[in-house]
């Protein structure tokens, strides 16, 4: 019995092995040319998985095995990504740095085999080729891309705290040169085709293709391969060269890159580039100059080894983790998780062609979605229009889009001063002055005109919802949509939901907001929603740190130092004196003196004074001279000088200050947490970095709660507490994290 | 021996017409309340490859060649005319209204209004058609249509910034200023513009835009080069047997008397195989061989009404019947106009492809007509990307372009339209069919076509 047993298990073995055919990467011969296709069936995008890893190298050694092969092409069968990278979930998954660092020696060593392969191997791009895509392609020997607009080179590791661990900072400055390297690698900027043939990062272009006899995508990717091939062919024949004929000015960049003191000077002026602009805040940079100088100083092993070991480092720091959280984050406010509307917004209408206004046409145009912009004045519209016009006539100058698509995208827009045409309006997204009877007339006004099923969205950055939807006939088709000036930069999109606002409803906005390209947190109503309830106390603590004598410099380095990107003086120009001096009015008569700190009658002077901020050229600072140094507004300090405060000392050091603007923002966070106005800490943390600037390095306040330990930051708090009184009170929920260590915002 | 060869062809030509007639999906085009209009005749000047022996004149001469040609041959009273209509594509901007020059100069009466259009590679058509609609519309009995096409010397411009600062010199009224305006000038202010055969919404030339048509469509490189050969060869086969009789002697000034094309070229696939892509380096499959080239040359004919035409004593050559203008996405489609157009004018007609006797399309390319013959055998294509059941089907290619096309025979980009209908009538006159087709594909992404029915013999 025993025997037969063994035999069953036997077949049962050899069976298994059949048929567990290789599912991720395929190849096939053709003319001595083998094409090895890469297509990842469980994912949208193809990724270096354990598993696609394993069958790579099964299938190129398959293919260095045989004779008859004597040239490859390594292409994607997915239309819009050749591959996007490393599998990130493999490397979270890992427990030590030990282990990343092995699994970066691994994928050292795939490519390195791939580099010194027997016969030659041709990547052929189309789609994203991005990190751990890019060192694979950069180890070919020859590289062609097409001019898609999905077709993107770069090195992104850096924007998740990481570096290109796979050999990428080894290749990549031999390949492009020392400056273009330090480029690629330390912004992680997405470089088109045209721009990569330039640079030497690949050699040649294939143009994408209209319709044929099958659609676009599937014909270009063909006709990608079929370019390929012949290259291919050339190449194993020696018909084609990889070497590039240097012009001059190559020539005597290389010589110069060839003089030691010359390197030097590059690595040191990249360092303090990077110091001044991450504050120190971010290891990964520093990392990735000392991968770089490494293995150009001391040579191949050095470099590599430096590389797998800082990328194992690297891995482990609270830094990366936090970005990769953003970065899941981000991904899941990219989806509607409310379900496909009823209906699609096919005409948006706008009213208000100021800033915000002309901000949302601009991205809902940019779309192909029609816009109504509606204003009251003609100068006013005049001023929109022309805004959305230069929005995207400065795209033209990026060459990002022709003159011809501009013109295109312009028609349509409709500005105009009446309610023409909003009969056939989906959606009003109304963006007048903030001020509730305004509101209501043009809730009643619009109401009029529109059709039933049309939505009416308030972009108010502070009036609650309900109070709005007060004037409204059908209260289940109003909803907030927050947006962040300036509307065409800032990613995120706060939507606000009542009560009485339907799903659907919130399904419309959602949809409206991700077309527009925005990431979306979906909060529930109350004064200042969740964005603003948390900028407010940190503002008002800022204001109390003027009063006291910390001046708007000192105030913008010590937040910037923090991680912040703007400071919290010049953040306070940049929203506007009078929008601040509203909402801290408005917050504080709704939440008491919890949101007191410093003096809102600091801010109401300054409006009165015409210190408005940037906008009107001078608040804290003074705006409009040509001089790169920003000058401290004599004005605003007078102001402060009759308002000022004695600074506290126990409490006044530089990093308690740091600590008293970010406390009362993260308690308030938690506080919308605890209060169900958020839904979950990944909304809070992605709400407070894309639209407020959290510094990003922290993940956004859930995280840095998480990552600083709630018990420390309680008790900080309480120190403040003594001196200031409820303003620093922990929330219940921060409290209960703080007891228990084990509980924690993210997994 | 020749005469009765012949005789036997045209026994043979008669008998097929005749079977064809009886198969024919509608006996004639002819509507009830519908003016009946024909091609009295057509002539063309030799097309000649740019730079060659007209480098010499301008526009508006080699309109007025073809003009007094038309003239000439027709035997029509200079004042018969009612009006005159005249395409061009790049301007010579001092005879902007060539049509005008050209007539004055042909010594149509100076009571004979005329205007220029302009459609790209349809100009001549767009010409056509215009008479067609002023007589259908019955203000007009006898039109004179045309196209003319230049490219020995073409406009070249001063860059926008020195235009701006001449413009500016005018104005200037002290020494001062205009010394300050002369002192702006840049040496980079003294490069010229060139024009392109770009396309000015996506900045694409026709020849790239063609090139990757011909992939989309997997048109190999050697399919190219045997269509291309081909149209010489053909091209050659005609003029070698005088059937090429729009064509009319013209006296250039200073020069020899012109009397044939001199851009056909019959090669062999060999030598046409060494040629590199002009426009897509190094992977492209369009070359000089296989695109038609630059050239100059202007043609003309005499549309009239059935009524006057035959009231004047003229024996009509063809009746223009329906046509259509088509237009598509101008840059992954600029050059499928006739994938587009052809269904479309045949529904009008109520004809099917199978009747058309004769077919004549523009050949831009040689890969750009593969595309186009391959788009129309598409079920897929049609359905995808034309709102269409069926495919059309492709033309036969025993009745396509059989005496030559615009790879050979040169194709002046505004004179095309006129020498494809003429061709038509003269092809269905031999050969003895009664329907042909003429289509072509435009810059913009337009494209055009006409029903064209034979004159009862």
């Amino acid at each position: 019995m025993a025997s037969v047993r063994l035999l069953l298990t036997r077949r049962c073995c050899t069976a298994l092995k059949t048929t567990t055919a290789r599912t991720h990467v395929s190849y096939e011969v053709k003319d001595n040319v083998a094409v090895v296709r890469i297509n990842d069936p469980t994912s949208k995008v193809n990724t270096l998985s354990r598993h696609m890893q394993a069958e790579m190298v099964e299938v190129m050694n398959e293919i260095w095995g045989n004779a008859a092969v004597k040239s490859a092409v390594l292409i994607s069968r997915k239309p819009g990504c050749f591959i996007a990278g490393a599998d990130i979930n493999m490397i979270q998954a890992c427990k030590t740095a030990e282990e990343v660092t092995s699994l970066s020696q691994e994928g050292q060593k795939i490519f390195d085999q791939v580099e010194k392969s027997p016969i030659p191997i041709v990547a052929a791009i189309n789609g994203s080729c991005l990190g751990g895509g890019l060192e694979f392609a950069i180890a070919c020997q020859y590289r062609i891309a097409t001019k898609s607009k999905k077709t993107i080179l770069g090195t992104p590791e850096v924007m998740l705290g990481l570096l290109p661990g796979a050999g990428g900072t080894q290749r990549l400055p031999k390949m492009v040169g020392l400056p273009a390297a330090f480029d690629m690698m330390l912004t992680g900027k997405n470089i088109r085709p045209d721009k990569a043939k330039k640079m030497g990062l690949v050699h040649q272009l294939v143009d994408p293709l209209g319709p044929g006899l099958k659609s676009p995508e599937e014909r270009t990717i063909e006709y990608l391969e079929e370019v390929a091939v012949d290259f291919a062919k050339g190449l194993a024949g020696r018909k084609v060269t990889v070497e590039k004929k240097k012009g001059l000015v190559q020539k005597i960049q290389d010589f110069v890159m060839g003089l030691p003191p010359v390197r030097k000077q590059i690595y040191k002026t990249v360092h303090s580039k990077v110091m001044k602009q991450s504050k120190g805040l971010y290891p990964a940079p520093l990392k990735i100059i000392e991968c770089i100088q490494t293995g150009i100083e001391k040579g191949n092993a050095a470099g590599y080894l430096t590389e797998s070991q800082n990328f194992g480092k690297l891995a482990m720091t609270s830094e990366s983790r936090a970005l990769i959280g953003l970065y899941h984050g981000q991904v899941t406010c990219k989806k509607n998780h409310f379900g496909k509307p009823e209906r699609d917004v096919k005409k948006l209408a706008v009213l208000g062609a100021g800033l915000m206004g002309a901000g949302i046409a601009q991205v809902t145009i940019d779309k192909g979605v029609a816009t109504i912009l509606k204003d009251t004045t003609e100068e006013g519209l005049a001023r929109g229009h022309q805004q959305v016009y230069k929005g995207l006539n400065d795209k033209t100058k990026k060459k990002s889009l022709t003159t011809f698509e501009r013109d295109g995208i312009m028609s349509l827009l409709s500005g105009q001063l009446d309610y023409r045409d909003f009969e056939n309006a989906d959606m009003v997204i109304e963006a007048v002055f903030e001020d509730l009877s305004i509101k209501h007339k043009v809730v009643k006004e619009v109401e009029a005109v529109i059709p039933p099923h049309c939505i009416f969205a308030t972009n108010t950055s502070a009036l609650p919802i309900k109070d709005i939807a007060a004037a409204s006939k059908r209260p289940e088709k109003v909803i907030g949509m927050h947006y962040f000036s300036p509307v065409d930069k800032m990613q995120l999109l706060e939507i606000i939901t009542t009560n009485k606002t339907s799903k659907d409803t919130t399904a419309s906005a959602v949809a409206v907001g991700l077309k527009q390209g925005k990431v979306i947190i979906v909060v529930g109503d109350g004064p200042g929603f969740y964005t603003t309830r948390c900028l407010a106390p940190m503002l008002a603590e800022a204001v109390r740190a003027l009063q006291e004598g910390v001046g708007p410099k000192k105030l913008d380095s010590l937040t910037t130092g923090f991680g912040f990107p703007v400071g919290a003086a010049t953040l306070a120009d940049e929203v506007g004196i009078d929008v601040a001096a509203h909402v801290a009015e408005d917050l504080g008569k709704a939440f008491g003196t919890r949101f007191g700190g410093g003096n809102v009658e600091v801010l109401k002077m300054m409006v009165q004074k015409g210190f408005k901020g940037r906008k009107s050229g001078k608040g804290c600072y003074v705006y409009g001279a040509k001089s790169k140094e920003k000058k401290v507004n004599s004005g605003a300090e007078d102001i402060l000088k009759s308002f000022k405060l004695t600074a506290p000392p126990a409490v006044s050091a530089d990093e308690d200050i740091q600590y008293r603007l970010v406390s009362r923002f993260v308690n308030e966070a938690v506080l919308c947490l605890q209060e169900g106005i958020l839904p979950d800490p990944v909304q809070g943390d992605i709400g407070a970095v894309f639209g407020l600037g959290f510094p990003p390095c922290l993940g956004g306040p859930f995280r840095f709660v998480d990552s600083h330990g709630a018990d420390k930051l309680v008790q900080k708090m309480k120190r403040f507490e003594e001196a200031y009184g409820n303003q620093f009170t922990p929330c219940q929920l921060l409290l209960d994290h703080a007891k228990d260590s084990s509980k924690r915002f993210h997994k | 021996f020749l005469l009765q060869k012949y005789l036997y062809f045209k026994k043979t030509y008669i008998t097929c017409s005749e079977k064809i007639l009886s198969t024919k999906s509608k006996k004639t085009l002819a509507k009830p309340g519908v003016k009946n209009i024909v091609l009295v005749d057509g002539v063309r000047t030799p097309f000649l490859q740019s730079g060659t022996i007209y480098a010499d004149l301008m526009p508006h001469d080699l309109a007025r060649a073809a003009l007094q040609g038309l003239l000439n041959r027709t035997g029509l009273p200079k004042d018969a005319v009612d009006y005159i209509v005249y395409g061009t594509v790049i301007q010579e901007v001092k005879t902007s209204n060539v049509a005008r020059e050209a007539a004055l100069g042909a010594g149509f009466s100076d009571k004979t209004p005329a205007h220029t259009v302009t459609m790209a590679c349809i100009s001549s058509n767009q010409a056509m058609t215009t008479a067609v609609g002023l007589i259908a519309a019955g203000q007009c009995d006898a039109v004179v249509a045309g196209g003319v096409e230049f490219m020995s010397d073409v406009p070249i411009r001063h860059s926008r910034r020195m235009r701006k600062t001449m413009l500016s010199l005018n104005k200037a009224k002290t020494l001062g200023a205009r010394l300050s305006l002369l002192g702006s000038i840049r040496l980079a202010h003294l490069a010229p513009e060139l024009p392109a055969v770009a396309e000015f919404s996506t900045a694409e030339t026709m020849g790239h835009s063609a090139d990757r048509l011909a992939a989309a469509f997997g048109v190999s490189r050697l399919e190219q080069d045997e269509f291309a050969l081909r149209s010489h060869t053909l091209a050659k086969k005609a003029q070698d047997s005088g059937l090429l009789s729009d064509v009319i002697s013209f006296k250039v000034p200073g020069k020899d008397i012109v009397s044939k094309d001199n851009g056909i070229r019959p090669s062999t696939m060999e030598q046409m195989a060494k040629l590199k892509p002009a426009f897509i380096k190094p992977h492209g499959t369009v070359t000089a061989a296989n695109s038609s080239f630059l050239t100059d040359g202007a043609s003309a004919v005499l549309i009239m009404s059935e009524e006057k035409a035959l009231a004047m004593g003229y024996k009509p050559k063809a009746y223009l019947r329906d046509f259509v203008y088509v237009s598509q996405d101008p840059k992954d489609q600029l050059l499928l106009g006739p994938t587009y157009a052809t269904p479309k004018v045949l529904e009008k007609s109520g004809l099917t492809l199978n009747d058309i006797d004769v077919f004549e399309f523009h050949e831009a390319f040689a890969g750009q007509i593969m595309a186009n013959l391959k788009a129309m055998e598409s079920d897929w294509f049609a359905q995808t990307y034309m709102g269409r059941k069926t495919k059309v089907g492709a033309p036969p290619m025993e009745k396509f372009n059989s005496w030559g096309g615009s790879l050979s025979l040169g194709h002046p980009f505004a004179a095309t339209g006129c020498r494809l209908v003429t061709t038509v009538a003269h092809r269905l006159q031999k050969e003895g069919g009664q329907y042909g087709l003429v289509a072509a594909c435009a810059a913009g992404g337009q494209g055009h076509a006409m029903v064209i029915e034979a004159y009862p013999q």
